[in-house]
């Protein structure tokens, strides 16, 4: 294997918009709210940035296509912008781009943003879209709740376990992500719920009701990276830097070999070995302090536990019940909230993961801050269906750690 | 020396409470609680006269090989298609190669037997097999006796030259411009005249001459006819010809009125398998028709049609598989007799690349993926690369059918979100015995009865209807196979 990221990219500074309906605001400006904090936290002006990565999934609600989108909202001068795409890991993505930019030499400082406008379609939930010429043709008829609860039906015909006892934990899961948002106030949901709430709410796709559903917001999230010399020469003490950066992506055989049972994503569990070997983990459960996972559903962080190995295959829902992810236990997961309340602005979403990890790495995510003191944050973004996805893990932590 | 080789019938599992059509438009025109009783069957969304087709086809085909047709005929007066070949659709969908002629056979309530006519004649002519469907779909304003008396179904007859499971004796016919009803061109429905004109200007005068005229030729004494198939729902016509002609009136046939409703062009071909799925050797059956004219033709059942009643679900099977639906207004929205909101999700653009659709054709109606000849494993679609892991062969997959595999459910949900005609939306991912895996959407299932493990069986069905340019998507969909085979 490469020798890989690990502590060769710093987090130089980062910025995330108010996440939410934002009815007043277009993709620029929201942008600009995520940018402007960024360049101020890495204390640096545009004209530094030598290149930009821009996400962005749902191009056509809001921006269209390509780079100039970014670099008009931002009067980029003239430097190299990337637009990337990778359903919902687009996030991870563009800093995927600026970071391993920054690796190779060929950029002193990058800039990755995600931006999405989303509440523009007049209804709820992801907006309705093509799948290609193709797809459109032979798919079945799916939404992304509807993909995702198949998860549910999958891991209780191979654990065995009953419908309602697996409802309990997504209801737990869901419940323990209000109360982290309640804490956050860029969050796009800050109310608490009761698990009552939760196993009485609508139906949305068998078994997921309403509040195993994540928010639909819009927002943007911003990271400027650079290597760990020039952000010192910057004047930057305690480094916040990148230790593994993995990307997975489904060839088909979820989707049409009968290796997969469905109850799993293949891709997280083949980023996730990677990540940690490339990061130097061979513990998760005691190595990681923290944990944002791409919570879309309820049932998605449950079987995720599993598939980055810090809950044993079939554990996750003892796990979750014991608290051991709440924001008091061994493993936070979603302490900021998770997609479930900060919001799911798509292309937004892999980078303020890594927001909520860096600001909890320096100390300074407010109500929410973790008492003990963090030392290596997990991001796992994915994009797609479980059984054909796009799955990023990212691993930061402390320079050196 | 023509017979029926085999025959298969297909009647949607909907079947609409006849009270709940007058529940609601009775206050309007109160001579429809004349008709406030039993059932009739009608299409879900996703069904249409050729999805039926495929249905009762495949019925009739069961293991026969595919590729040997010379011919397939479709008689409908409900195409979806005005000119797009809809028998060239069913014919794809059922993988007869490119050899077979197609032709569509429509324009009259007489178009089942008419063609039946002339498919029998060219098999006399040219040798078969032939395979004939009929099916139909009519629409019927709300509030019409019509929409209380039609009913959605298909037969399919399998001909060849041989006496099969019953012998073709002969037919004739009668061509009389009577026009007890019509559609005009880019009308909706169809337009009709007074009941009492139809029954005794029509059906009395020109049905009997017809089977006076074959019973004749062919030597047949009215007496001998065991099974009279004669659809009509006017009281007393039946009866009455049937004395007229001298048949038992024993051996009339029941016209499933309060089973499935009048099929249209397709009912003398399901009261036919209806009657084949209970005649007994030696048997002779006569079916007629009524539609600007008629059309009689006599059979006779042979000693190997009791094997084929068994293996068969034809109509009697399809009847007893049954839901009973009650819910009217469902039934105007299926069939787009009203106006609904349906939502910003459905207006998304369903444009069909006609290209694509070529391109792919075989994967898209016929249901067919791959199989890779170096390691075996069955892959849906077919592609470049073999999936499994541990081969990765490149460009060794064959042809290989997904239609008559057998699935089972791996998972699965009921979609409230996503657009759909019938929400919620069921689909999941379906795990085939014979190999392969398929996410797709699932029909004829019910709320809450759906479960991992769940056997099923691919159906051939509407996947979209573009509604902007008048365009009927298909594709195949999984439906619970427990129910499939009532027999």
């Amino acid at each position: 294997m490469a020798k890989g990221i690990r502590d060769k990219v710093a987090i130089l500074g980062m910025g995330c918009s108010k996440f939410g309906e934002r009815w007043d605001c277009d993709a620029d400006d929201l942008i600009v709210e995520a940018y402007e904090e960024a360049a101020k936290d890495a204390g640096i002006e545009t004209s530094q940035i030598d290149a930009a990565w821009f996400s962005t999934a749902i191009e056509e609600q809001h921006v269209g296509k390509s780079g100039v989108p970014l670099a008009m909202a931002l009067r980029l001068p003239y430097i190299p912008v990337t637009r990337v795409e990778n359903y919902c890991a687009s996030g991870s993505e563009a800093f995927r781009g600026a970071t391993y930019a920054v690796a190779s030499g060929a950029c002193d400082i990058a800039l990755a943003l995600g931006v999405e406008k989303l509440k523009d379609t007049g209804y709820g939930g992801l907006p309705q879209r093509g799948r290609g010429a193709l797809n459109s043709m032979f798919w079945a008829n799916v939404s992304a709740p509807g993909s995702f609860a198949q998860l549910a039906a999958a891991y209780r015909a191979k654990h065995g376990v009953s419908r309602d006892d697996l409802k309990k934990a997504m209801a737990h899961i869901s419940v323990k992500s209000h109360d982290n948002g309640s804490r956050n106030p860029k969050a796009h949901l800050q109310n608490k719920i009761t698990e009552d709430a939760v196993l009485k709410a609508p139906m949305v796709a068998e078994p997921l009701g309403l509040f195993d559903c994540c928010g639909v917001s819009d927002g943007a999230a911003a990271a400027i990276v650079t290597t760990p010399e020039i952000a010192r020469s910057l004047g930057k003490r305690d480094l916040i830097s990148v230790k593994a950066l993995q990307l997975a992506v489904s060839n088909g055989e979820e989707a049409q070999h009968n290796s997969w049972d469905g109850s799993y994503f293949a891709t997280a569990r083949a980023a996730a070995k990677r990540a940690y070997q490339e990061a130097g983990i061979d513990k998760p459960r005691e190595q990681l302090s923290l944990v944002e996972a791409h919570d879309c559903f309820s049932i998605t962080e449950l079987v995720t536990m599993e598939d980055l190995f810090i809950s044993p295959e079939g554990g996750a829902v003892k796990d979750v019940l014991d608290g051991f992810y709440d924001a008091e236990g061994k493993v936070p997961c979603q302490i900021d909230g998770g997609l479930k309340c900060f919001g799911h602005p798509i292309g937004a979403s892999g980078l303020r993961m890594i927001y909520e990890i860096y600001l909890q790495m320096l100390g300074r995510a407010g109500a929410r801050q973790r008492d003990q003191e963090p030392v290596r944050g997990l991001v796992h973004n994915l994009g797609g269906f479980p059984h054909q996805n796009v799955c990023s893990i990212a691993i930061i932590g402390k320079h050196g750690a | 020396m023509v017979g029926i080789a085999s025959f298969g019938g297909y009647i949607p599992r909907l079947r609409l409470s006849r009270k709940s059509i007058v529940d609601a438009n009775g206050w309007f025109n109160g001579a429809l609680r004349a008709h406030a009783k039993a059932e009739r069957a009608i299409c879900s969304w996703d069904e249409d006269a050729l999805t039926m087709a495929v249905e009762a086809a495949r019925d009739a085909l069961a293991d026969r090989p595919r590729d040997a047709f010379k011919a397939l005929y479709l008689a409908t007066t409900s195409a979806p298609f005005e000119d797009r070949q809809n028998a060239g659709i069913v014919a794809q969908a059922l993988r007869l190669g490119e050899a077979v002629n197609t032709m569509d056979v429509g324009a009259s309530q007489r178009a089942g037997t008419t063609g039946l006519v002339a498919a029998l004649d060219a098999v006399a002519a040219r040798g078969g097999p032939v395979l004939f469907v009929a099916s139909d779909k009519r629409r019927a304003p709300a509030a019409s006796p019509a929409e209380l008396l039609y009913g959605d179904g298909a037969a399919a007859l399998i001909l060849d030259r041989a006496d099969g499971v019953a012998k073709f004796i002969g037919s004739r016919s009668a061509s009389v411009d009577f026009v007890d009803h019509y559609k005009g061109k880019g009308r909706e429905f169809d337009y009709g005249w007074e009941e009492r004109w139809i029954r005794d200007e029509g059906y009395l005068k020109i049905v009997p001459p017809v089977i006076a005229a074959l019973l004749a030729e062919s030597g047949t004494r009215p007496a001998e006819i065991a099974h009279f198939c004669l659809p009509c729902t006017l009281p007393r016509v039946a009866q009455a010809i049937a004395k007229q002609a001298g048949i038992h009136e024993a051996s009339l046939r029941p016209n499933l009125d309060g089973q499935c409703g009048d099929t249209g062009a397709a009912h003398p071909l399901v009261m036919l398998v209806h009657a084949l799925q209970e005649a007994k050797p030696g048997e002779r059956i006569l079916v007629t028709s009524f539609g600007n004219g008629s059309d009689a033709l006599l059979f006779e059942a042979t000693a190997d049609l009791p094997a084929m009643q068994q293996a068969r679900r034809g109509v009697v099977g399809s009847l007893k598989r049954r839901k009973e639906e009650t819910n009217y207004p469902k039934y105007l929205a299926f069939n787009d007799l009203v106006k609904m909101e349906r939502g910003l999700r459905a207006e998304v653009d369903k444009q069909t690349p006609l290209s694509t659709l070529y391109r792919n054709k075989d994967m898209l109606l016929s249901l067919i993926g791959g199989k890779c000849e170096r390691c075996g494993t069955v892959q849906f679609p077919k592609s470049n690369i073999c999936v499994n892991p541990n081969c990765r062969g490149r460009h060794t997959q064959v042809d290989q059918p997904f239609s008559e595999f057998g699935g089972r459910i791996m998972s699965y949900t009921a979609d409230n979100l996503t657009y759909s005609p019938e929400p919620p939306a069921h689909y999941g991912m379906v795990q085939f015995a014979e190999g392969g895996r398929m996410m797709v959407d699932f029909t004829d299932v019910d709320v809450g009865k759906v479960e991992v493990g769940m056997p099923m069986r691919m159906v051939f069905r509407i996947k979209e209807v573009d509604p902007q340019r008048g365009f009927t998507k298909y594709f195949w969909k999984a439906s619970p196979a427990g129910d499939a085979k009532e027999v």
